[in-house]
């Protein structure tokens, strides 16, 4: 079977390489795709689940909203973006961005809100108000979970914008879209392979940043695992 | 694939086609049920060995864990798009990479619900002569239900979720509802399609959040 080499010969050849179809233009417009959702939905979603999770009101319906949006296949949430704003990037955007903001609302909600109430109360012992407590206790000890939703949105928006290229321009999707339209197998495989390495330098990067910006003093202990409630796992797209 | 035409007089939902494809629907949902079920029988049978050996060899445990949360990264149509060369536009493509995704997650849920079992219950076990085996069995898998069935959970409405991609690979359920609806420019498959998918995601939640009460009735104590 010639598959591995052909493979090799579609990575080898100069014209893959090179203007608008070419792997640096096509990976530069999923990264720019991505990088742009995925902040767009940050400016929504963390402001308001760290609200939610300081003030605890509501916090549980937003929750119960955003897991009946996460049941809406990512393909669906695709589809529908283009039948209402048409063909293109901007439908894409609106699509991705949707999809990003649960993670993120969700973490961002239950981190805030699971900060110790003793911990929140020496800080208003101290004399902290609000504001203060917010700044200098909640949020420093909510932020591994915090970037944990961020890492989970990101990476999903990354495998969505794959998804994208049945209604968008660009983006890496186009590859393996393309390449299943005209039955080549290596565009297929070739695109697969791009954007598999992606997802997966996103998520390493993501998890380095997030071991990063932990508080030294939380890195001590190990932070107990939730699977029933760590969304991490629910998202594939 | 020729770029649809927009038609922005189509309404969302074409009551007389929707009444005639009734059959249709029915055979679609059928199709995404089987798939689902078998990724997610198949991805339990492969998974609890795995997360067995995880947990009993502990220098396994990391490495494991690491190697499905990197798998797990890579998007569907991208696991999917690697198999098309071998496997074809076959169910067995999409059911290789829907068994994949069952797997990583099922595999977590059960390490971190068998390690959650109480040290002291574990003790108790030993003390009271159990053989690793046997303890295993009667002890620690009972106590690990919750989590197993929470895992259970996410596996299943992550698959619901996942198959309509498998429409772009010739499969999908009601993800063929959906594709309709994007190649006809149509709205109704699309709508209904997505609304049987959320359907049934919320419907396999519920009955299996229903499941795991029923089985682990000690979970409904107060607290003592």
């Amino acid at each position: 079977m010639s598959f591995g080499p052909s493979v090799i010969g579609w990575f080898a050849d100069p014209a893959h390489w090179s203007g608008n179809g070419g792997v640096p233009h096509r990976l530069l417009e999923h990264i720019m795709f991505s990088a742009i959702s995925t902040l767009v939905a940050m400016l929504v979603a963390l402001p308001l689940g760290v609200a939610l999770g300081h003030y605890g009101r509501f916090g549980n319906a937003a929750i119960n909203v955003s897991n009946v949006g996460r049941a809406i296949p990512s393909f669906a949430i695709l589809v529908l973006a283009f039948q209402v704003f048409g063909l293109g990037n901007y439908p894409a955007y609106v699509a991705l961005v949707l999809l990003a903001i649960p993670p993120m609302l969700t973490n961002s909600y239950i981190g805030v809100r699971d900060v110790d109430a003793e911990v929140r109360d020496a800080a208003r012992g101290m004399g902290m108000r609000g504001g203060r407590v917010l700044r200098d206790v909640e949020l420093p000890l909510a932020l591994p979970l915090i970037m944990a939703g961020i890492r989970t949105s990101a990476v999903q928006v990354v495998a969505t914008a794959t998804l994208a290229a049945i209604i968008a321009g660009g983006g890496l999707g186009r590859f393996i879209i393309d390449g299943l339209a005209q039955q080549k197998q290596e565009t297929v495989f070739a695109g697969a392979v791009l954007v598999a390495g992606l997802a997966i330098v996103v998520e390493l990067a993501l998890s380095g940043l997030e071991q990063l910006v932990t508080p030294r003093g939380l890195r001590l202990k190990v932070i107990p695992e939730r699977p029933a409630e760590e969304p991490t796992l629910a998202n594939v797209a | 694939m020729t770029l649809p035409y927009l038609d922005r007089t189509d309404p969302w939902i074409r009551w007389d086609w929707f009444w005639r494809h009734v059959p249709d629907f029915e055979a679609r949902v059928i199709e995404h049920i089987e798939l689902t079920v078998i990724a997610v029988v198949i991805g339990l049978v492969i998974a609890l060995p795995l997360a067995l050996v995880a947990f009993r060899w502990r220098a396994l445990r990391n490495p494991f864990l690491a190697i499905g949360g990197v798998l797990y990264t890579i998007p569907s149509l991208a696991l999917f798009a690697f198999l098309i060369p071998f496997t074809g536009l076959t169910v067995l493509t999409s059911e290789i990479g829907l068994v994949s995704y069952t797997i990583l997650i099922l595999l977590r849920n059960i390490v971190v619900g068998l390690e959650g079992v109480p040290a002291e219950v574990r003790d108790a076990a030993r003390g009271m002569g159990y053989r690793p085996a046997v303890q295993l069995v009667r002890i620690d898998i009972p106590l690990a239900t919750p989590a197993i069935l929470a895992g259970l959970r996410i596996a299943t409405v992550t698959t619901i979720g996942l198959v309509t991609v498998t429409a772009l690979i010739g499969q999908g359920g009601l993800g063929q509802l959906i594709n309709a609806g994007l190649i006809q420019d149509f709205k109704t498959p699309l709508v209904v399609g997505t609304v049987l998918s959320v359907a049934l995601a919320l419907i396999a939640d519920l009955g299996l959040a229903a499941i795991e009460r029923a089985v682990t009735p000690w979970a409904r104590l107060p607290a003592a």
